[in-house]
């Protein structure tokens, strides 16, 4: 889709044409993030009318008290130490950021009096500053009031290298400094369009300078706080234990009037998925579980009964498949998988478009994902397709034999296609879990009736997704033909997600594997576009970057997605939990209540 | 008495010496990263990951760790836990109570039951009640916790309604209420540990007793016309015990361990789902610490065994 396209679109979303809704979705079915999409509405002069989710109660507390069951529970409950989403629920319990993303990818002021425009003088004009105004009259658990000098507070200590925490990246190049006592100035080193990431949504969360301070660089970890933490949030730290058990009470003092609905709540921690979802759908003896990788057709049985839903929010994980661009079984320059050769039978564009037809994605849905992994043509998709809605999922057998056939690829003796002495015998490579495994097979049979031999390969997750360089079967590496595993696309802005094609992040020997580039896919003009993109301040002229930039990868075919993975969570009938797929879980944990 | 005690402690400082050292190196070359979950999340570079690794000396070679950890643990360092940079030893004492009321609890039923059962079924062997008893310890220990565990959920939370199946550390009840609750959620691992454990002591029990009840002595003792109860009792178990007390003293380790799979399938907040959810996240210190007291509790129980043989055999003796 080209830039005067999505003008045009904005322009039906202005005269009400077009839902504000549809606009989001079919930018997200381009490869864009809903934050992006949203952005590119306010910024363009549509106002989202971005409030917090309809809230029933009339007054504070009454509610008794809210049991969350995480199958995985958080062991700390500092919110910059968290290194995966347990730990980040847990801190979002009790610390807020300044802005929090909805649903549909809007920026909702949380501890911000309002979202800064350029209208309301938030954004300059040369994209290299924000200014924040705080809300006012917001104070901390233990009393003190919340200024600006708590977000410049936060900055400073996500910067400092010594204090380790896992948002370094997001800090580390912008200035913040305070205007007045509530208002903060961020500057960025150069214009960046995307500025909605320091303190908004998960890197985003606040924590009070007055507990911090004498805590800051390498003394970081003997903070009592981290363990007792002192935030905004609706809810008041009672008690933790590391891993099982996080109790906590209404904040009488919380900003927001009316909030929260429950008395007390409580997050149990431990235990394995499936029990979760029978802890909520079937017995009713807690209120909601998060993260619940369990077979559908089990959901569906348990939600029979009743006693409570699933709930599904898509986010941006995708399942998909790697075909290497490199010769991952050959040395060369001492290294296999070097950037400077070529795969023997992937270097052919026919092979590649085969393998694209061969993967059954609607059969991965049906029989092995359910609700619970939806099939996508392409998270690339080809523009009109998705305008017209029709999603088809091209698997044809009889199709990749003609591609194949026509391209000289002939079978021989033993049914398998070769040319030039390159055999179309393939190593599939993707971490042990039994829903891949199932993928893995379908692939393969399908294969096997276009003459591609698949030799299947799984690898513990831990040494799969680990860092240990000495391992060959790390999925860094890519020492295989194919590989299959999920990237998340959660943060709001593509451009970290997209870098990972571009040539300067090839992960190699030099780099210990630790860049992005796994697939060592290199194209210019991909490359060109993503130095474009990033100081690139009309959002929409951005956003038709990153479209073409997924047509690139898309149109290779060196990447083949499978299926889209919501994020999937339970909760009792009665309860009114508003869930994004852009933010945690817990982003409006305080609007949280129970139908009478 | 006192030379043998100082002698066996010696002997067991190279031995857990080579036990830390044998556990520090399989977990070094085992594959994992505590930060693997930022690995997949492209929105943090792999630079904040290798730093992190770096900071906590990760990348150091494994000798250099190893002795690192030594060293703080002689001084009575037991290092933070990589992923809550809590102190290991505050997350071990925090688990320590819940795993020995659950746990312990459990083997006390188990000797609770083992005992009288296996006693009775020795004294008349091959009556209805040793076959009755001997065929539910066989049922009993073929049966692994695991589906024990769930099948119990399905009747008493699920079927019946009786009891939660999710354990809470926390009780807010007070008084009566507190007890009524722990003992609702307490009860089913304790009975599925308990039951396991049960069934193979009754066995132990049946047949050590089952070995000198037929002896002279006992045969004295009923010929010199006291009652059966005070030959069982007096005579014959108490004789008959020895091989059993050394195999409570060996299993005593495993409360403070607790039990990985039962604790899992309850949600029990003890040592054991302490140590698996720390293997699962590869937090090297945390596992390094529970494995290694495991290890020496179990040094020190084999030593107080040793010692208890003396003291119920005086035939026994340490010179």
């Amino acid at each position: 889709m080209k830039e005067h396209q999505i003008r045009a679109l904005i322009e039906e979303v202005r005269e009400g044409r077009l839902p504000r809704r549809g606009f989001i979705q079919r930018m997200v079915g381009l490869g864009l993030t809903a934050p992006m999409a949203s952005m590119m509405l306010v910024h363009s002069g549509v106002q989202a009318q971005a409030a917090m989710p309809a809230y029933k109660p009339t007054k504070r507390g009454g509610g008794g008290t809210l049991k969350l069951l995480w199958w995985q529970g958080p062991v700390l409950l500092n919110p910059h130490f968290a290194t995966g989403t347990k730990e980040q629920e847990g801190s979002r319990i009790f610390y807020e950021p300044l802005a929090a993303w909805d649903a549909d990818g809007n920026l909702v002021p949380v501890l911000a009096a309002e979202v800064p425009t350029r209208d309301n003088g938030g954004l300059s004009a040369d994209g290299r500053s924000v200014t924040w105004k705080l809300k006012r009259g917001v104070t901390w658990h233990d009393g003190q009031a919340f200024d600006a000098d708590d977000v410049v507070f936060n900055w400073e200590y996500n910067k400092d290298p010594a204090t380790s925490t896992s948002w370094i990246s997001t800090y580390r190049d912008i200035q913040v400094t305070k205007v007045d006592s509530h208002t903060v100035r961020v500057v960025f080193p150069k214009p960046t369009p995307f500025w909605a990431e320091p303190f908004v949504g998960t890197v985003g969360m606040l924590i009070p300078e007055h507990v911090f301070r004498p805590f800051m660089g390498a003394k970081s970890r003997e903070a009592p706080a981290n363990t007792k933490p002192v935030g905004t949030g609706a809810y008041k730290i009672v008690d933790f234990k590391p891993g099982d058990l996080v109790l906590a009470e209404a904040n009488p003092n919380y900003h927001v009037a009316n909030r929260p609905y429950f008395d007390r709540l409580e997050m149990k921690g431990g235990g394995d998925a499936t029990s979760a979802a029978r802890a909520v759908l079937q017995t009713g003896e807690y209120d909601f579980a998060w993260n619940l990788q369990v077979a559908d057709d089990i959901l569906k049985g348990l939600e029979s009964g009743g006693k409570g839903k699933v709930t599904i929010v898509s986010g941006g994980n995708i399942e998909f498949i790697m075909l290497n661009v490199t010769d991952p079984w050959n040395e060369v320059d001492g290294e296999r998988g070097s950037a400077k050769s070529r795969h023997p039978a992937f270097s052919d564009k026919a092979v590649r478009d085969a393998m694209a037809l061969l993967v059954d994605r609607k059969g991965v849905q049906d029989f092995i994902y359910g609700r619970t992994g939806i099939a996508t043509a392409n998270f690339l998709n080809n523009p009109s397709r998705f305008r017209s809605n029709n999603l088809k999922f091209e698997f044809n057998v009889d199709k990749a034999n003609q591609i194949l056939d026509a391209a000289g690829w002939a079978r021989g003796s033993d049914g398998i296609r070769a040319k030039g002495g390159v055999k179309l015998k393939f190593v599939y490579q993707t971490s042990v879990n039994k829903p891949r495994q199932d993928t893995q097979a379908i692939v393969k049979s399908a294969c096997q009736k276009a003459g591609i031999d698949l030799e299947l390969k799984s690898v513990t997750a831990a040494v799969f997704f680990g860092g240990d360089v000495a391992n060959p079967d790390t999925y860094t590496k890519f020492w295989s033909d194919i590989q299959m595993y999920t990237t998340t696309m959660t943060q709001p802005d593509p451009q970290l997600f997209m870098e990972q094609y571009c040539s300067w992040e090839f992960a190699q020997k030099e780099n210990k594997w630790a860049k992005r580039n796994i697939l060592r896919w290199k194209n210019d003009e991909y490359d060109k576009a993503h130095t474009a993109a990033q100081s690139e301040l009309d959002p929409v002229k951005r956003a038709a970057l990153f479209i073409r930039m997924n047509d690139l990868i898309g149109e290779s075919n060196h990447i083949v997605p499978v299926v889209f993975r919501p994020r999937v969570s339970a909760a009792g009938v009665k309860l009114a939990a508003p869930l994004s797929g852009w933010d945690n879980d817990m982003w409006a944990l305080p609007h949280w209540y129970k139908d009478a | 008495m006192g030379i043998y005690i100082l002698r066996r402690l010696l002997i067991a400082v190279p031995s857990l010496l080579g036990i830390s050292l044998v556990l520090f190196t399989v977990l070094a070359l085992a594959p994992g990263d505590p930060f693997e979950e930022l690995a997949t999340n492209p929105n943090v570079p792999p630079e904040v990951r290798m730093a992190l690794r770096a900071s906590l000396g990760l990348d150091d070679p494994v000798w250099q760790r190893y002795l690192h950890w030594l060293t703080s643990m002689l001084k009575g360092e037991w290092g933070f836990s990589f992923i809550s940079r809590i102190d290991v030893d505050t997350l071990i004492w925090d688990r320590i109570p819940v795993t020995i009321a659950v746990i312990g609890l459990s083997q006390l039923v188990a000797l609770a039951i083992a005992l009288p059962v296996g006693i009775l079924a020795a004294v008349k062997p091959y009556s209805w009640f040793d076959r009755i008893a001997s065929t539910f310890a066989f049922i009993g220990f073929s049966l692994p916790t695991f589906f024990t565990g769930i099948l119990f959920i399905l009747f008493f939370s699920i079927h019946l309604g009786w009891f939660p199946f999710v354990f809470q550390s926390e009780v807010s009840a007070t008084g009566w209420a507190w007890w009524v609750v722990q003992f609702k959620q307490s009860i089913m691992p304790i009975m599925v540990l308990g039951l396991f454990q049960a069934a193979s002591w009754m066995r132990y029990v049946r047949s050590s007793v089952l070995d000198v009840i037929r002896l002279d002595y006992v045969t004295t003792a009923r010929s010199k016309g006291l009652t059966e109860r005070v030959v069982v009792l007096k005579h014959a178990v108490r004789n008959a015990l020895i091989p059993v007390v050394t195999l409570v003293m060996l299993q005593l380790p495993g409360v403070f361990g607790g039990a990985i799979v039962t604790e899992q399938i309850f949600r029990v907040p003890g040592i054991g789902s302490l140590l698996i959810d720390s293997i699962l996240r590869n937090d090297t210190p945390v596992i390094m610490a529970v494995t290694f007291v495991l290890a020496c509790l179990v040094v020190l129980f084999n030593l107080v065994a040793d010692i208890l043989y003396g003291w119920l055999d005086p035939r026994i003796s340490y010179t």
